[in-house]
């Protein structure tokens, strides 16, 4: 296949990925948007395969067999619950495997169009760097996010002096290394870029809290797409300079969704720290305040003596697979013809839309799940709200205590429902480490109990 | 002897002629590829790249904004996935017939961008599968 017929291909093929994104504007659409995807990518590999300069195909099939394996094996056997950590293992290869083409560029760029070994362009040489950078961040950095979220690393921030001042360094360290090897190109240069974005990778993400994750997934998503963008610059290939911009696009509006969420600047979540030191402000409370405790029977009784509930769910249901005991909870009162509805808050879990998904997994449908600014008003009119394993996206210090770290963050009004139900299994604080003054108010009663554990006593209760 | 030199000529000829159409072939894939990067005659690649690249960053925008906040993780793992693009620079270093570094590099990053679309892919489809097996219980 010539080289024009298969730019007219690729062409297609970056239309069928936008339609792919596109078809994910609405559930019923979205299935239709994924086979676009997946016939844009086939679409792409076989033309790629076909070109002229493919003199041999063993190590293309061998390479696809080996990790079409592995990617079907891991993402059929993955639980909902892990897909954070699985969406940040999976922008890691992105970056590591941008790292591997970059690579392949700089040793035989004959194969590229780029120039001669020894003589690549300059421009070519500058896009290569910011490719294998940007790649190279993304690698580690999203290995940290995935520890973080799998807790084999801490989620609370670690942080030691002079951390910004050492990447600023490392940032210009970095810089001034791309401008020495656009003059040079030697290959040493080129492998210290290497090192040190895989060094400010892990220095970036690791100051970062658990809570902020959903932010970090998303922003490692979009260097992922900005990585790919870089390495089309360097191939001079359309298709993947498309894609590269879709996908780095996607990530950032994602973030900053996920910031608005917060009541953050971007910038503030990714310096990092939070949650660490800023606990103590909000702790400055009187410590005699007393919380209704109760059992699942005192639940069942309120729950099905109620007339409308909502249940905000958070992380914690997540970590304890709680959802399809919930949504039997759900079930049961609505057979009671109690009206029963979801609220999400656009932070709840650790990657955007996280809770919707678990919920859609336990079948609670579509339309009973409604976003923050759906539902928030109608919580006054609401006889009980359910939160489990939420915290700081119900904390109603963050309208009415300009001292606490998340003053102005936009939170669901659950302390207006008639009753307030928090299922949680400690009185500890939230992630963000921060006092909620809503387990001491009158009408609230604290559950402490697994989120499981309790949806199931409440589902025996009511039976 | 004319004959003789009247052939040898043909046959000279003919291969010249041979040669030119070589080489105008050679050209012609060329001119093409040329055609198909931008290339160094007349607007440099990053040119029509950046042109690309911005425009791109727009449409991604618009419809990015389109995605209802229920499916924002599917969107996450679907641009995963499709950001493995990527495996046309791993497919053409590990194209060439001989194994050298630069076709090792590719075939690795060959089994890491398949890694990410088959898992990407399967994964998305396995939630949009959650959001639509409802629908159909309803209707």
């Amino acid at each position: 296949m010539s080289v024009t017929v298969a730019s007219l291909v690729y062409l297609v093929s970056s239309v069928f990925f936008i339609m792919a994104l596109r078809g994910l504007s609405h559930p019923q659409t979205a299935k239709r948007g994924l086979n676009f995807g997946i016939a844009g990518m086939a679409l792409t590999i076989i033309t790629t395969m076909a070109l002229p300069g493919i003199l041999s195909l063993n190590a293309i099939i061998l390479g696809i067999l080996i990790g079409g394996t592995i990617g079907t094996v891991i993402a059929k056997k993955i639980e909902m619950t892990a897909l954070p950590q699985l969406v940040a293992a999976f922008h890691s290869l992105v970056g590591l495997a941008a790292v591997f083409v970059a690579a392949a560029a700089f040793y035989s760029p004959e194969a590229y169009g780029i120039g001669i070994s020894g003589q690549i362009h300059p421009g070519s040489l500058f896009e290569m760097s910011l490719g294998v950078a940007i790649g190279a961040v993304t690698f580690t950095g999203s290995i940290v996010a995935f520890g973080k979220l799998q807790g084999m690393i801490s989620g609370k921030p670690v942080s030691f002096t002079n951390q910004h001042l050492l990447n600023a360094a490392l940032g210009l360290l970095l810089i001034s290394m791309i401008l020495v090897l656009c003059m040079t190109e030697s290959a040493f240069i080129f492998w210290i870029i290497v090192l040190i974005a895989l060094a400010l990778g892990i220095l970036m993400i690791i100051p970062i809290g658990g809570a902020d994750m959903p932010v970090i997934v998303s922003m490692l998503n979009s260097y992922s797409g900005w990585a790919a963008a870089g390495i089309g610059f360097t191939l001079q290939n359309n298709l993947l300079i498309v894609v590269g911009a879709l996908v780095g696009s996607s990530g950032a509006i994602l973030s900053y969704i996920m910031c608005k969420g917060m009541n953050r600047s971007f910038l503030n979540v990714i310096l990092g720290g939070f949650g660490g030191e800023q606990a103590a402000t909000g702790q400055a409370v009187d410590d005699d305040r007393q919380a209704r405790l109760g059992s699942a029977d005192d639940a069942a009784f309120i729950l099905q003596n109620a007339s409308s509930v909502v249940i905000v769910p958070g992380y914690g249901m997540a970590v304890a697979q709680a959802q399809h005991a919930l949504r039997e909870m759900g079930d049961i009162l609505k057979a009671e013809g109690i009206k029963v509805r979801y609220a999400i808050h656009p932070v709840a879990g650790r990657m955007p839309g996280h809770m919707n998904v678990l919920l859609a997994e336990a079948n609670v449908p579509y339309e009973d799940v409604l976003e923050l600014d759906e539902i928030n008003r109608d919580f006054s009119q609401t006889d009980v709200a359910f939160v489990i394993g939420a915290n700081d996206i119900t904390n109603p210090s963050a309208k009415n205590d300009p001292s606490s770290p998340i003053y102005g963050m936009p939170v669901l009004d659950v302390e207006k429902a008639g009753t307030v139900l928090f299922v949680k299994r400690s009185m500890g604080s939230g992630y963000a480490g921060i006092d909620n003054p809503l387990f001491f108010a009158d009408n609230t009663m604290m559950l402490l109990d697994d989120a499981k554990a309790m949806c199931e006593g409440i589902i025996r209760a009511m039976e | 002897m004319t004959t003789e030199r009247f052939v040898n000529n043909a046959t000279d000829f003919a291969t010249s002629a041979q040669d030119l159409s070589d080489q105008a072939a050679r050209l012609a894939m060329e001119a093409a590829h040329l055609a198909s990067t931008g290339g160094d005659a007349g607007m440099p690649f990053f040119i029509s790249g950046l042109t690309v690249f911005v425009l791109a960053c727009f449409v991604g925008y618009y419809v990015v904004w389109r995605v209802t906040p229920a499916l924002h993780s599917p969107l996450m793992a679907v641009t995963n996935a499709i950001s493995s693009v990527i495996i046309v620079g791993a497919l053409i270093a590990a194209g060439p017939a001989d194994w050298d570094f630069s076709k090792f590099m590719g075939f690795l990053a060959v089994i890491l961008a398949s890694v990410n679309i088959f898992g990407g892919f399967i994964v998305t489809k396995r939630m949009l599968d959650m959001f639509s097996k409802k629908k159909q219980k309803k209707a």
